[in-house]
């Protein structure tokens, strides 16, 4: 195959096409504009759904886009990355007559609409004079500040990379998501007057204490880490990939030729495995293969993402685990070798354990293996903040995200384990508002306790 | 954020949008319902002598799949005692004092009838009357309703005796079931009327069953005509309200009536004169909560326009409404056809084929692909081809240069009969 940078660059361009006018009118009327809706109870933010629904049929888009924003300060990503067949569109009632209502394409029609118009959809609130850090810049942290914003506190967040939007910006393949939706998100928590600190991390160029001294309350919202070892032979071969930076890369810098005819296998089967083999197949690999040490029925990725990876040609071998990676005297990835797996009894997560077969190990001829086994914890971040937490998973009051600083509340992937919350960015973009809306009552009771 | 809120011959709402004098506004309930949604204003269900109704009462039509495209309805005014609605009134209205409450009244064509009657509402706080001349249906029958309001003669004199005792802004309600609504619109202003509100519904039978042969709706097999609303009947609302708002003797300001189901609507009522619209059906059909994107939809349309105030797009388009004698006869659209973006389905040749001017020619390139294009000098200009095209953008109407100064009909029958009598000077 011979693929030129351009080809490679008209793979990275968005996928799915928006709705046109009329489409997006057309389904727009179809909506029935339901009472007490249930896609509104199945969305996370709890989006108005019917409400922006139907701004988009009355033509007040701007309306539309602001019913949407209001809900989910990065409503314009979810549009694009939010399993909607699990969530809205799975609870539309016109899936028990016709079929239900393409309600994230209408979503994405009226941010697309607010992006193109360069609209400022809000204000913030009057100064009241209380500080927050936040510390992250992705989805949990730009919605628990624009929240902040609205209601008057001033807001800094501090940001590692070199952009705000965190999985958004950097984590989501951008033929799924463009990074100017997401940039236009973070202008939008910009424009209300927080200030964004790139370049920043916090534990390193600024300390956690300085924060909790600084500020009348801090939001830790620093979602997750690289992806951990494998922790077997050859890890550290040439042509091995951490799937998040691979992706990263992708984003950030030009593309390469250098996959063109390579072999890639990923191993894992969530959303960045799947990310990382469309990835793969769209730099012009010549094969991807995903190897996952359980079952399809155990996979974490969505079905539509499994499904779009099956479109990209992406081969699955299910009950496959790795086992060392070979590589030449160059140091050069050149085989996998993997045993075969089955499933025992089930683990304390519930899901049923794998268990190698012993004599059933086999080779693979291999160029590039991207790991894609899950993410790491900011372990020693926590530790400096000195919260309460479990294997690197901070401990929050349920309630209010409050974690054991009582100053210190914590949203996101940060607080994510199995168990408690779910790993979606939508998910991370209410926690934000909750955290937001927490912190808010604890400011405004410490002052009225003062008073 | 542009300043929304109107006054209407006095009446001041916070914002154009006013419930229709109908079922939502049946009672204390609803309209502080209503209210709490950010409605601006309510008409009053018709209150007069007490009535019975019947069941059912109400009918729709589909269009395309599409609910509601009309309705009509056989109940009659309100059905529950006075005193329960003025006290209701009362309670309403002292909630909400920002709000205009104005009290829809019906009775016999009688003076002390009307007397007693606007002393009452107008003792518990109402904002102003309206007097019900349109209801088409039932209360007509008993010479109330539309049987007065399409008789000029009776629309001035019970205004003028409602003149004689209210206190408040008065505005009467007309009918459209009249070949001329500007006859009863005069009749109103010369009774005293301070504003004037159209349409009330249109006589209207909405179906009869392909099986049963019964009507739709029916009441034990037998049915009565209805008055037809709903977004149908807003070309027809729009046009009387822009007859009424030209018309040099009708004077008073106007409240919008029909079909109104967004903030565009309420635009283009306002823009042809009405300084405030009724809403009804959207309602009945979606809730009160449709306000909530009527203000929003009207608030961004202002601040896009840079208009500051609401008031300030009443009756701006009226002066673009004439008669067809006052149009440029040598003004010339045609029709353009964009082949990039045209689907081929033959639509708008067919219709002009069959049903305009046969002016589309179905032509085939050089790659054999086939194409449409216009004759524009065959072309007369009449819309059709665009209006059945259902791509956007793939059929537009140019406007053509012409080559003769602007001439109406008018102008050119005077010009003519001119051109005559210097033709008699000469003899």
């Amino acid at each position: 195959m011979n693929l030129s940078l351009s080809d490679l660059e008209k793979n990275f361009q968005e996928v799915e096409p928006g709705l046109t006018d009329r489409e997006a009118i057309e389904e727009a009327n179809r909506c029935l504009y339901c009472y007490d809706a249930p896609c509104i109870k199945a969305c996370p933010t709890g989006i108005d759904i019917p409400a922006f629904i139907k701004k988009i049929a009355s033509g007040n888009l701007k309306g539309s886009a602001k019913t949407i924003m209001l809900s989910n300060p990065v409503g314009a990503s979810c549009a694009r990355v939010c399993p909607t067949e699990e969530l809205c569109e799975g609870a539309c009632v016109l899936n028990h007559s016709t079929k239900p209502i393409m309600i994230g394409k209408l979503q994405r029609y009226a941010t697309d609409w607010a992006i193109r118009n360069e609209e400022v959809l809000f204000e913030a609130g009057k100064k009241n004079g209380k500080t927050v850090a936040v510390v992250g810049g992705g989805p949990a942290g730009l919605s628990a500040a624009r929240e902040l914003a609205r209601m008057g506190y001033t807001v800094t967040i501090f940001e590692a990379e070199k952009e705000a939007g965190g999985l958004n910006t950097y984590g989501i393949v951008s033929f799924r998501l463009p990074q100017k939706i997401s940039f236009w998100e973070v202008n939008q928590v910009k424009g209300l007057g927080v200030q964004i600190r790139t370049n920043t991390k916090v534990g390193k160029d600024i300390s956690a204490k300085e924060l909790l001294d600084d500020y009348d309350a801090v939001v830790l919202a620093v979602g997750m880490g690289k992806v951990p070892m494998l922790g077997i032979e050859g890890e550290d071969l040439d042509g091995v990939y951490d799937a998040i930076e691979f992706i990263k890369e992708t984003k950030t810098n030009p593309l390469t030729d250098k996959l063109v005819g390579k072999r890639v296998v990923v191993i894992g089967a969530g959303n960045t495995a799947i990310d990382g083999a469309t990835c793969s197949v769209r730099l012009g690999a010549e094969n991807v293969k995903i190897l996952y040490r359980r079952t399809k029925e155990e996979m974490t990725a969505y079905d539509f993402e499994y499904e779009f990876a099956k479109q990209d040609g992406v081969e699955f071998r299910w009950l496959t685990a790795p086992k060392r990676i070979i590589g030449d005297e160059n140091g050069k990835v050149t085989h996998i070798e993997c045993v075969r797996m089955k499933l025992g009894e089930p683990d304390a997560d519930g899901r049923r354990r794998p268990v190698p077969i012993e004599g059933s190990e086999f080779t693979m001829r291999v160029d590039v293996v991207i790991k894609a086994i899950g993410q790491t914890r900011h372990l020693d971040l926590i530790q400096e903040f000195g919260l309460e937490h479990d294997d690197g998973v901070v401990k929050v009051n349920p309630e209010n995200y409050q974690t054991s600083n009582q100053k210190v509340f914590a949203c996101g992937d940060v607080i994510f384990a199995k168990g408690q919350g779910e790993a979606m960015v939508v998910t991370a973009a209410q926690q934000g508002k909750e955290a937001a809306y927490a912190i808010h009552q604890y400011l405004t009771k410490a002052v009225s306790e003062t008073a | 954020m542009a300043d929304l809120s109107i006054n209407l011959a006095g009446i001041k709402s916070p914002n154009p949008f006013w419930l229709a004098s109908a079922p939502p506004t049946n009672s204390g309930y609803q309209v502080q319902r209503a209210f709490e949604a950010g409605w601006g204003g309510a008409v009053w269900k018709t209150l007069g002598e007490p009535i019975l109704n019947v069941s059912s009462r109400f009918a729709a039509v589909s269009f395309n799949g599409q609910r509601v495209m009309g309705f009509n309805n056989i109940e009659l005014i309100t059905d529950r005692p006075l005193e329960v609605n003025l006290k209701e009134i009362y309670e309403t209205k002292k909630r909400f004092p920002d709000r205009a409450v104005v009290a829809s009244l019906m009775v016999e064509p009688k003076r002390e009838k009307w007397h007693e009657i606007v002393k009452r509402v107008e003792d518990v706080g109402v904002d102003g009357l309206e007097l019900n001349f349109g209801c088409p249906h039932g209360m007509a029958e008993r010479g109330m309703g539309s049987a007065s309001g399409q008789v000029p003669e009776l629309v001035e004199k019970q205004t003028y005796w409602v003149k004689e005792v209210a206190q408040t802004p008065v505005i009467v309600k007309l009918t459209p079931n009249i070949t001329d609504i500007t006859a009863t619109a005069e009749a109103a202003v010369q009774g005293g009327a301070d504003a004037i509100s159209m349409i009330n519904t249109i006589n209207s039978l909405m179906g009869v069953d392909l099986d049963t042969w019964n009507t739709i709706p029916h009441v034990s097999g037998k049915g009565a005509h209805g008055g037809y609303c709903g977004p149908a009947v807003k070309p027809i609302a729009l046009n009387m309200v822009a007859e009424c708002a030209r018309h040099p003797r009708i004077h008073v300001p106007i409240s919008g009536i029909g079909g109104i189901s967004s903030w565009k609507d309420a635009v283009e009522f306002m823009l042809m004169g009405a300084t405030g619209v009724q809403v009804c059906t959207a309602v009945m059909h979606h809730g009160f909560r449709i306000i909530e994107d009527m203000i929003e939809g009207l608030n961004h349309y202002l601040d896009e326009k840079g208009i500051a105030s609401v008031m300030d797009i009443v009756g701006k388009s009226v002066h673009k409404y004439s008669n067809w004698g006052g149009l440029d006869l040598n003004y010339k659209v045609v029709a353009r056809i964009n082949t990039d973006v045209c689907i081929n389905c033959n639509k708008c040749y067919i219709s002009c084929e069959d049903a305009s001017h046969q002016c589309i020619d179905r032509l085939t390139d050089e790659n054999g692909k086939e194409y449409l294009k216009v004759r524009e000098e065959d072309c007369v200009g009449c819309n059709l081809c665009s209006i059945v095209c259902p791509v956007d953008g793939a059929i537009d109407m140019v406007e053509i240069p012409s080559e003769h100064p602007p001439m109406t009909w008018n102008e050119r029958q005077a010009a003519i009969s001119g051109l005559n009598s210097c033709n008699v000077d000469v003899k």
